[in-house]
């Protein structure tokens, strides 16, 4: 029997296998950042055992970041503690770390990529679920505890048992003004929060194979919000072109031989998953959420779903939606571009493009916050700045930042964000703070708009007119 | 870590489903450097509302209920992989959460902190709910060993699947690093024979 592109990835990488328990799994790269690896160094420290592969690990410094005045000291103790002692650990043990200011800054799953660090076929891992963006090369990549980030510094492996197999296919071609955001929002309202649970996805079919790797990270990003430990897509053309030349890509004749070797993971044509779903591109539209996990999505003019139980009743009382209301036309003060999710290149032009010639809605506060330097300094390079300047928007520096508001960047409490994030749990963006999912498109005519309009009406509108 | 082998214990019922571990810990609370402290906040937007007042109609605060057993609704501990969640639930004082179904990377967590995660039918749960909320002072006894968890004074009982390896380790206190490093020579071959 054929070989999934996971079962290739995973089997090349087990060093043993315990007798009616665990494997011990090899891990290529190991990405750190500031809050969820102290603990980690700690113990280690206190059990007097040495990082065993530090230049395997890269650290960046992103979730607990001030977005502006990066060049001045962090104003809170807490946060300046923590950066400090990320910075001490990663000295202290000849670690990589790209801190706040450097060239390489950013989010830890927006600079991995962007540098080349993220390749085909790794075995990746992170204190930090959407460690699972990685996947969107063809990699193994999942987010891991703070015992486990302590278990690879000491062993550079981990202790795991082979997670079921799942693929989702989605065929056809999709619509104007769809993006991959609308793609993962759509697969998780209709397969569910924890349909992917004890598995690992493949994404396969034509919209996939189409999309570029900005899009195959943002869907790849989310498959832990159906409870998928990672998702994967096959390494492809698209994605050797994206690889080809980044700073810490195989260069040369190692490159060439590199994709030589990426070329024979794709899933056979006779392999078996555990779970397939196959969905039609055409039955998609723009999505947005109204409750507060990610699978409560609707089409952006579809009404609430009237259901009655005591959870969907809870999260709707939370965000203040009745059942069977429409989601058009709500008025909204806040509107996030950024996050893991969607803070690369291609969603600031998605949102450039849209707003241009536009002015943001006097009721909304508008904030854009790049993933990386490397992506903030393409926004400037691109002319992208002055139209987000010109239409009243403010460009932050870059970071995790209103995604988890774990900075200053907050929500205030009550209020309804539209946000091109991955979560929109209670109070994941501050404490009290509503949070609607949506497509850097859908967020950017939010800010322009002042409430939540067709985008797809609008796109037509402008097709016209021009 | 701390051996688990059995617990009797009474339990909290938590009735709600898809509990995100942004609730069990709020992001705002990880800027610490060590693992104390985080039980005074788990569940804390939950327990208090942004004034600091008690929010009476939450179950963790209700006096009727007490002891180291946590029962929640479905899908519980899903979202971000932040062991907070689990060093936090361990803080508050919980030994066991009970569920009918529980995210993948909590789970880990958990079973790395002593704190064991028990998955039962949802039926069972649904029964246990009820019997809980109709006379809160129900001992449960969980018995790790002989993987069961029985009400007292009833015949409800459910056997509960475990990892033979993490059984094990919960049984004894052992952690995965113990086990890797005792791997270290076939973990160097490893890397040599790629």
């Amino acid at each position: 029997m054929g070989k999934t592109l996971f079962d290739k990835v995973w089997d090349a990488h087990v060093v043993d296998s315990i007798e009616n328990g665990p494997q011990i799994l090899y891990i290529d790269k190991h990405l750190i950042h500031e809050v969820t690896s102290p603990q980690a160094f700690n113990e280690l420290e206190e059990r007097n055992i040495p990082i065993f592969r530090p230049n395997q690990i890269v650290a960046t410094a992103d979730h607990n970041t001030p977005t502006q005045n990066q060049h001045l000291p962090v104003r809170d103790e807490l946060s300046r503690n923590q950066l400090k002692q990320l910075a001490e650990n990663c000295d202290k043990n000849n670690i990589t770390l790209y801190g706040l200011g450097h060239k390489y800054n950013g989010i830890v799953h927006v600079m991995a990529p962007e540098l080349g660090i993220t390749q085909p076929g790794m075995t990746m891992v992170c204190g930090d679920s959407h460690t699972s963006t990685h996947g969107a090369f063809g990699t193994i990549a999942f987010g891991i505890g703070t015992s486990q980030v302590a278990q690879v510094f000491a062993s550079q492996c981990l202790l795991l048992t082979k997670p079921k197999s799942l693929r989702v296919s989605v065929n056809g071609t999709l619509k104007p003004g769809v993006l991959p955001k609308d793609v993962i929002l759509y697969i998780i309202s209709k397969i569910g929060t924890n349909a992917g649970t004890g598995y690992f996805c493949e994404y396969a079919g034509d919209v996939f194979e189409n999309m570029s790797m900005e899009g195959r990270m943002t869907v790849c990003n989310m498959s832990i919000e159906m409870g998928a430990r990672g998702g994967m897509i096959a390494p492809d053309e698209t994605t050797f072109a994206y690889v080809k030349g980044k700073e810490f890509a195989p260069q040369g004749e190692a490159f060439e031989k590199a994709v030589a070797y990426w070329k024979t993971l794709p899933t056979d044509a006779d392999a078996t998953f555990d779970k397939e779903y196959t969905f039609d591109a055409e039955d998609i539209e723009p999505m947005v959420t109204y409750g507060t996990n990610p699978g409560m999505g609707i089409k952006i003019n579809a009404k609430i779903p009237d259901l009655s139980d005591a959870s969907f009743e809870k999260s709707l009382e939370y965000m203040d939606f009745k059942k069977g209301e429409l989601m058009l036309n709500k008025p909204i003060n806040y509107v996030f571009i950024g996050s893991c999710t969607n803070s690369r290149i291609e969603d600031f032009r998605v949102a450039a493009n849209y707003i241009k010639g536009k002015q943001k809605a006097p009721n909304v506060t508008a904030w854009l916050v790049p993933g990386s330097k490397q992506v903030e300094s393409q926004i400037e390079e691109e002319g992208l700045k002055t139209v987000f300047e010109a239409a009243g928007f403010e460009l932050r520096q870059p970071g995790c930042s209103a995604c988890l508001a774990m900075n200053d960047d907050k929500i205030p409490e009550g209020e309804y964000c539209v946000s091109t994030s991955n979560r929109n749990f209670e109070g994941r963006q501050g404490q009290g703070a509503r949070t609607i999912l949506a497509s850097p498109l859908v967020a950017a005519a939010t800010a322009v708009e002042g409430k939540i309009v067709d985008v797809t009406k609008a796109l037509s509108l402008e097709e016209e007119l021009i | 870590m701390e051996k688990f082998t059995t617990l009797h214990s009474t339990a909290i019922p938590l009735e709600i489903e898809n509990i995100d571990t942004d609730q069990i810990i709020p992001a705002r609370f990880l800027k610490a450097t060590d693992k104390q402290g985080f039980g005074d906040n788990a569940f804390r937007d939950w327990r208090f509302d942004k004034q600091g007042n008690i929010n009476e109609a939450f179950a963790l605060n209700n006096p009727k209920y007490h002891g180291s057993i946590l029962v929640a609704g479905d899908n519980f501990g899903c979202g971000s992989s932040r062991e907070h969640a689990a060093w936090a639930l361990a803080g508050y004082g919980f030994k066991v959460i009970v569920s009918s179904f529980f995210a993948d990377i909590f789970k880990g967590n958990a079973l790395n902190n002593g704190l064991l995660p028990l998955q039962v039918s949802e039926g069972f749960l649904k029964d246990l709910f009820e019997v809980i909320k109709t006379n809160p002072e129900t001992v449960l006894t969980v018995n790790l060993e002989a993987q069961t968890l029985t009400v007292d004074g009833s015949n409800l009982q459910t056997d509960f699947d475990i990892d033979p390896y993490k059984k094990t380790c919960m049984i004894n206190g052992y952690d995965d690093i113990d086990y890797l490093l005792s791997k270290k020579e076939q973990i160097e071959a490893f890397e040599l024979s790629r």
